[in-house]
């Protein structure tokens, strides 16, 4: 019997690398261990033979300064290895078994002009190799690790004003610090101070690292001891302690934000007690911050703030602390402590309360500078006018803008989802409870759904320059906000999140007509229509008068009949990504909404279909692919101007698009709505679907666009399904089904697929040179041999070519010449060709990432050494 | 300074200013909303408009009926239209030296005062204002002349009868002044008077000032002008743009270190943005035309019709209105078309690079070579051959009185399949289309004006930081429609100062340097001493000439000797003898050490006060006071003039002389 075996396609772009030895190797023993061994061709990341033989040149190449320079990313590469070796193998046992390493080490140690990058590389490599205790006290033997991380090593060399080098201190102290052995070393080379200096550095990776290892240290030198009083901590953890304390009370700002940073990493490292005792210490030189005016380092305060109450060490004292923070910081930042603290499920009820007031007061303005007095119920009345709030709303367009879109987006993070119990139903005036009310549980804070629709509605008719102020105030907020369009496509977007809480009949009229307004208005601009778009879908999608999901209330009916006038007049757009937005919103109604009489009706009366086949025209490729959705969504609900004619017409507008458009959108895009009109049985392709089938394929199968070929092997499965029709008792899953199984399907049930020339496109694109492709075909294939069952090897074959040809046009196509004709395939030939095919295997093949072969780290050596000259003949990857 | 406001529109400026000795006029805009009152002109007759009603009042009078026509509710006067002249009475206008204009729609006023006032000075433009401005105005003339009028409504006018007539009729102003449309005669007279410039070109006015067209963006050769002397700098802003359409990029830069800044010209809808305005503008002719309708678009020969133009090209294509005739209809609209394309070096940087391609900078040559567009005088000859419909016809006036324009509403104002399209902003499109109701056709208002709005000028003023801000009374206020819009007016320190119609305002700075030159005789004859480090001073005496408002030191003539004889006395001795002045006296006393110096030269029992502004020195033996202070030394004594005498030399001894 004939078998065909497989290596990557061969113009994949990783047929054009040598295979890895080992895989080649093992390639060699059969076409029977192929399969299962293509399964696990994972690279070797172990030191190996052939690593190892390479390792002793490419230490000597690292090691001399006059060799040109292996890049960055190469030595990165290496240090990975490196780390994954010393996790799979004793590090002790790796370096004596390639003295080259120390050798590397002890000659960088000695060679004052070794260049930056290798010093920074032999820091980080001594820092992995030392995490191990064993391997550490090995290496302290003979001072290799004081000589290199001490002042008289790596600090003293001018190469030190490298960040690299600096960098590469810090991640080797970082590595190496895992054990109390490296606590004496870190005292010995006086490395705390060196941190705490590291910490101001220039280059911010250095300084953000120093600050992770001053974290890391403290960790180090508190584990294992018992928390007691700060006298009583390890001298250099008390350092370090007194250093952050100092910092805390330091005016400089950028010390306060390091020290703030370190705490922040602390508390979500370090051992409970520890912590708790440090907490106790430190407290109150962070709640004086909060008495500083400015407040100094607020973002990071807000992080240590949030990062306290989420760690263990929090108490319920400390929500005075949270509660102080929230009326010291500036609106700005108070926004997102309110958030985390919204976010906390154990935070008391005035807290949430207050959290959430920060959250609404510039909302709660917007509303007040409008309404009228007496005013609708207050939305938080008294915490409208807060000066910061003010002063960031009237102070200038862009803080204004900035802090409602941030309370926004925050608000829209802790919208609760529908029918979730954080939605009060009732809303009182004020989302504040009254002090006398009984003590609620946490979780009972009540949202504000409807006094947050009408702020965000009038927050659109200040952007839109219809809401008349009530103030001189507001007077000056209408000016900030009137054509703003990124608080508008804030404000549609959470208009849209609102959606899905309910809201007083009233408000809802509001949205709907506010909605209305700006997909009308000339003056919104394309992302704000598209998020009008978006927001009305939504509104439509949960609509409270709709009666089920996909029935139209009559408040909806309303509002679809009357969006479409300002539809249509967008598809007319001269803007293209109107036209676009605009689409693609009509596909999204029709979706929903096609099968319902009144849009039905509302739609055809409009011109909307006609524009929308109009613009299967238009020259921008986007928006041709989007009317091809659109016209097909249309077509399979009939929403046609003219039935008739569209029935017959659009199928071939569809092929002339998939074969002669010059984009690849309306191509993919036109592949897309032919495989949805198969699945969901069209009326246009019922009586031809074979000859459809072929033509789609024969063009999709030229196409240079590997996701239109992609697309049209989903389409090939398709009609596989709809052909074979659906699986029986083939699959295990229905073994529990009633009922005799059924027989598998013969060969002649193939003979649809055959003369839709189903096969000769999907053995081609067998060997795509685009593995997706490759990998559906084989997926296909996989799923029909399953339904077919296994084949008796003595069961004839016949018609079609002989399987010789086919495997040699098979062989011919993996060689990369896709010309060569299949012959016609009978259904007989297929069955042949597919039992012959090592389709697993194949699959096996597809599934591993492209660079594979790249990954192992010989092939990493290899060129790395070639870069050096080291390799005489070249066999490295020099992609 | 002052500044004479004669017109209270905006956007159709017509000021004096007064400034050092010359009267500059800015700017001639003529108002012609007042066409609004009339009825249409109609090509050919109309017998609905010449079967209006006529109104009569409420008590039944009917003696205005021939001259006052009903319409859908609004009354018209049935005459040939008139027009808004800017005021005449504020300041006799035959001692206005120079006019100086912005663009093309800021001159149409230009033959009324030229022709009727005695004006004898010269008018200052760039040559496409004038060419297209005469292109204008030979449309309007043309527009009213084909069509004549027996017809003169003049008994409206009478101040009480207007009082009696509705709104807004009622409420117009100057009615009295209204004028009819000048000729062609007088518009080719007007424009002889102008003198061609180009931007940056300096122009000196009578040594006077200086003033300097720059470009402001808005239309083909439209500017702002800098009116300076040496020490003074006025800038008017009328009519500029920031947004890149054809014209030159607006100069800013030269605008900078304005003593006073005269804002006008804004656009007159602060809440379009013009690209949403061209995007409604593009959607609904496609609609209107999809359906078989036609569309109208009542424009102007020139300006945004050429950005039209060139929308429409980028867009009917994508639109499918490949096949759909688009027609330009007016008495000029060939050399509009024409000369759009020959005024290269006014042009914004893209199309002015085209030119060298070679290519024509706007896109509408092509649309004219593929018969896309097509272009005629008039309705009549090859126009009515070659229509067909649903087509698109761009052809004025915006106003709907008067030139082809009023045909088309008549012929398709009955169908709903039609739209007319606003996209001047001069008009109110209601008012416009009062006289055709009641209208089936579609009204679309997409008012498309590119001039400065008030983001802009905010934008504009912290850039170029004038010391004072004069600008019309609407532009310190929000629009009355939306009152609440503070953000629709002008916001600046110190707050603009506004004018409205027939007000003088006395522009806020003082005058307080004039640049004096010094014949170079003189100036080597001077002798100058250091009274501090970096400032000499010299004394000079010379004859100050002055002519032609330059000012030059000459020296003084000499002395002449005492002729004898009767002869006949010379101009020059007129000249005053110079005496011999007294020297100049400079510095500060030190009040102590003028004590000690007192004190060596014999005086006792001195006391000093301080005063408020300075010092007395008390000499109680001598019962004498001296005085000191900043600017000022008196010594009191009593009869006694040797030791006055005395105590000033020893006052003298502390000052510097020369």
């Amino acid at each position: 019997m004939l078998v065909v075996r497989f290596l990557p396609p061969s113009r994949a772009p990783s047929s054009t690398l040598p295979q890895p030895r080992a895989a080649q190797e093992r390639g060699g023993t059969g076409g029977g261990a192929s399969s299962a061994e293509g399964t696990k061709r994972e690279p070797h990341l172990a030191m190996d033979r052939e690593c190892a033989q390479l390792l002793p040149a490419l230490c000597t190449l690292l090691a001399d300064p006059g060799q040109p320079l292996v890049d960055d990313t190469c030595l990165e590469k290496l240090l990975d290895w490196f780390r994954t070796v010393t996790e799979t193998e004793p590090s002790l046992l790796v370096l004596k078994e390639n003295p080259c390493l120390t050798e590397l080490l002890l000659h960088t140690l000695k060679l004052q002009d070794t260049s930056a990058r290798v010093l920074s590389f032999s820091l980080r490599l001594a820092g992995i190799f030392a995490a191990q205790e064993d391997c550490f006290q090995y290496l302290q033997q003979g001072q290799l690790l004081l000589g290199l991380f001490g002042v008289a090593g790596a600090q003293g060399r001018p190469a030190w004003t490298i960040p690299g080098v600096r960098s590469g201190w810090v991640q080797g102290m970082c590595s190496l610090a895992q054990h109390p052995s490296a606590l004496q070393l870190l005292d010995d080379c006086g490395a705390v101070d060196t941190i705490f200096s590291l910490q101001g550095d220039p280059s911010l990776f250095v300084a953000s690292a120093a600050g992770q290892l001053l974290v890391h240290v403290l960790v180090l030198a508190v584990q294992g001891t018992a928390a007691g009083q700060p006298l009583d901590w390890p001298p250099c953890a008390r350092r370090i302690v007194s250093h952050l304390e100092n910092a805390l009370c330091s005016p400089a700002a950028p010390q306060v934000t390091r020290a703030l940073n370190v705490l922040t990493s602390l508390f979500g490292r370090c051992p409970g007690p520890w912590a708790q005792v440090l907490w106790a210490q430190l407290r109150a030189p962070v709640a004086r911050l909060l008495e500083r005016e400015p407040v100094p380092a607020a973002h990071s305060l807000v992080d240590l703030l949030l990062g306290v109450a989420r760690s263990p060490v929090f108490r319920s004292s400390d929500h005075a602390l949270l509660a102080q923070a929230l009326s010291q910081l500036g609106p700005t930042h108070a926004g997102p402590l309110a958030l985390g603290i919204l976010k906390l499920h154990s935070s008391p009820q005035a807290l949430r309360t207050q959290a959430l007031g920060v959250l609404l007061q510039p909302l709660a303005y917007v509303l007040k500078a409008a309404v009228q007095p007496p005013g609708a119920p207050g939305l938080l009345d008294a915490v409208a006018g807060s000066p910061g709030v003010v002063d960031a709303l009237l102070g200038s367009k862009s803080s204004c803008a900035g802090l409602l879109c941030q309370s926004l987006a925050h608000l829209e993070e802790l919208q609760p989802p529908a029918g979730v119990a954080w939605v009060g139903t009732d809303l009182p005036g004020a989302g504040a409870p009254s002090p006398s009310a009984p003590a609620e549980p946490t979780d009972a804070l009540t949202w504000p759904q409807a006094p947050l629709l009408r702020a965000v509605v009038t927050m659109l008719r200040f952007c839109n320059g219809s809401a008349a102020p009530a103030s001189s105030a507001g007077g000056r907020l209408c000016g900030t906000l009137a054509g703003c369009a990124r608080v508008q496509r804030a404000a549609l977007g959470f208009l849209g999140a609102l959606s899905q809480g309910a809201g007083p009949q009233e408000l809802v009229t509001q949205v709907f007509a506010i909605l209305l307004e700006y997909l009308e208005s000339p003056e919104s601009s394309p992302t704000v229509l598209r998020k009008t778009f978006q927001s009305a879908l939504q509104w439509l999608l949960h609509c409270p008068d709709a009666p089920s999901s996909c029935a139209l209330g009559p408040q909806t009916q309303l509002f679809l009949t009357e969006l479409l006038p300002g539809l249509r007049k967008r598809l007319c757009s001269p803007c293209w990504e109107v036209r676009d937005s605009a689409l693609e919103f009509l596909t999204q109604l029709t979706r929903h909404w096609g099968g319902q009489a009144g849009f039905r009706q509302a739609l055809l009366a409009s011109e909307v279909p006609e524009l929308a086949e109009q613009l299967l025209q238009d020259p921008e490729s986007y928006v041709r692919a989007s009317a091809v959705a659109a016209v097909g969504q249309l077509s399979i609900r009939g929403l046609h101007a003219s039935p008739e004619a569209q029935q017959e017409r659009l199928p071939a507008e569809l092929l002339r698009i998939l074969s002669a458009d010059s984009e690849g959108f309306p191509r993919r895009a036109a592949v897309r709505v032919l495989t949805e009109w198969l699945r969901d049985g069209h009326a246009g392709l019922a009586e031809d679907a074979e000859r459809l089938v072929a033509r789609v394929l024969g063009a999709a199968g030229r196409d240079l666009d590997w996701e239109v070929r992609a697309q049209a092997v989903e389409l090939a499965l398709v009609f596989l399904a709809q052909t074979l029709g659906p699986p029986g008792a083939r699959r295990p899953s229905a073994e529990a089904a009633p009922g005799p199984p059924r027989p598998p399907p013969g060969p002649e049930a193939l003979r649809p697929l055959c003369r839709a020339q189903v096969f000769e496109f999907v053995f081609r694109a067998l060997f795509d040179c685009d593995r997706p492709v490759a990998r559906k075909s084989c997926d296909l294939l996989l799923v029909l041999g399953a339904r077919l069952g296994p084949g008796s090897p003595g069961e004839p074959v016949g018609g079609g070519p002989s399987p010789a040809s086919v495997e040699a046009a098979l062989q011919g196509w993996r060689a990369g010449g896709q010309g060569q004709p299949l012959g016609a395939l009978g259904p007989e030939a297929v069955v042949a060709v597919l039992r012959a095919l090592d389709l697993d295997g194949l699959q096996a093949t597809l599934a591993e990432s492209s660079d594979h072969v790249e990954k192992s780290p010989q092939s990493l050596l290899q060129d790395m050494l070639a870069t050096g000259g080291v390799l005489g003949d070249n066999q490295a990857d020099c992609y | 300074m002052k500044l004479y406001c004669l017109s209270g529109h905006p956007t159709l400026p017509c000021n004096v200013l007064k400034f050092k000795s010359t009267t500059i006029m800015l700017d001639c805009g003529l108002d012609m909303t007042s066409t609004l009152s009339f009825l249409p002109l109609p090509l050919v007759q109309s017998p609905r408009l010449s079967n209006l009603p006529g109104w009569s009042l409420k008590d039944g009078n009917a003696f205005l009926d021939k001259e006052l026509k009903e319409c859908s509710g609004h009354v018209f006067v049935d005459s040939v239209p008139e027009f808004c002249l800017p005021e005449t009475e504020l300041i006799d206008l035959s001692t206005v030296d120079v006019i100086l204009i912005s663009n093309y729609h800021c001159m149409m006023a230009l033959p009324y005062i030229t022709e009727h006032t005695g004006f004898t000075g010269t008018v200052y433009a760039t040559e496409p204002t004038v060419q297209i401005g005469r292109l204008l105005m030979e449309e309007l003339v043309n527009f009213i002349e084909r069509v004549p009028k027996a017809q003169s409504a003049s008994l409206w006018k009478n101040k009480d009868v207007q009082r009696l007539l509705p709104a807004p009729l009622k409420d117009a102003v100057e009615v009295s002044t209204w004028r009819r449309c000048y000729t062609m005669q007088e518009v080719n007279s007007a424009l002889s008077k102008i003198q061609l410039v180009g931007y940056s070109q300096k122009i000196e006015l009578f040594g006077a000032v200086q003033v300097t067209p720059l470009s402001s963006g808005y239309a083909l050769g439209s500017s702002n002008w800098i009116i300076q002397s040496h020490y003074e700098k006025v800038s008017y802003v009328s009519g500029s743009s920031l947004l890149t359409t054809h014209p030159q990029p607006m100069d800013q830069a030269s605008l900078k270190n304005s003593d006073v800044l005269i804002l006008t010209g804004l656009t007159q809808i602060p809440t379009a943005n013009p690209d949403g305005m061209v995007g409604e503008f593009c959607s609904n002719l496609a609609l209107t035309v999809r359906n078989g309708g036609n569309v109208l678009v009542p424009c102007y020969p020139s300006g945004v019709i050429y950005d039209l133009l060139e929308c429409l090209y980028q867009y009917i294509d994508s639109a499918g209105l490949s096949s759909v005739p688009f027609y330009f209809i007016s008495p000029v609209a060939n050399s509009s078309l024409e000369f759009s394309q020959i005024f290269a070096e006014w042009l914004c940087h893209n199309k002015q690079s085209k030119v060298y391609l070679p290519e024509p900078p706007f896109p509408h040559a092509e649309l004219i070579q593929t018969n896309k567009l097509k272009h005629y005088p008039s309705i009549h000859g090859d126009f009515s051959n070659d229509f067909r419909q649903p087509c698109v016809v761009f052809t004025g006036h915006p106003s709907l009185r008067f030139g082809d324009v009023v045909h088309f509403m008549e012929l398709w104002g009955k169908s709903s399949l039609n739209t007319v399209i606003f996209t001047e902003p001069d008009f109110s499109y209601l008012e416009a289309l009062a006289p055709y109701q009641p209208l089936a056709m579609k009204c679309i208002y997409c008012p498309i004006d590119t001039r400065l709005n008030f983001i802009q000028v905010s934008k504009l003023l912290k850039e170029v930081q004038p010391l004072h801000v004069v600008c019309p009374e609407q532009y310190t206020q929000p629009p009355p429609a939306q009152s609440h819009r503070m953000d629709l007016m002008i916001d600046c320190q110190p707050p603009a100062m506004s004018y409205r119609r027939a007000e003088v305002l006395a522009l806020p700075f003082k005058r307080r340097y004039e640049k004096i030159e010094i014949m170079p005789e003189l100036a080597d004859s001077l002798v100058p001493m250091e009274i501090k480090p970096g400032i000499s001073l010299a004394t000079v005496s010379a004859v100050l000439h002055t002519k032609d408002n330059k000012h030059v030191l000459q020296p003084p003539p000499r002395p002449t000797q005492p002729t004898s004889g009767k002869k006949r006395k010379r101009v020059s001795d007129d000249v005053p003898d110079c005496k011999v002045l007294k020297p100049l006296l400079s510095g500060s006393i030190p009040v102590e050490q003028f004590v000690q110096t007192l004190e060596k030269h014999g005086f006792n029992d001195i006391k000093v006060e301080d005063t408020a502004k300075g010092h007395i020195v008390l000499l109680q033996e001598a019962e004498t006071l001296i005085q000191i202070e900043e600017d000022s030394t008196h010594i009191i004594c009593d009869n006694d003039e040797m030791l006055r005498v005395r105590l000033r030399d020893l006052v003298l001894k502390f000052l510097q002389k020369f």
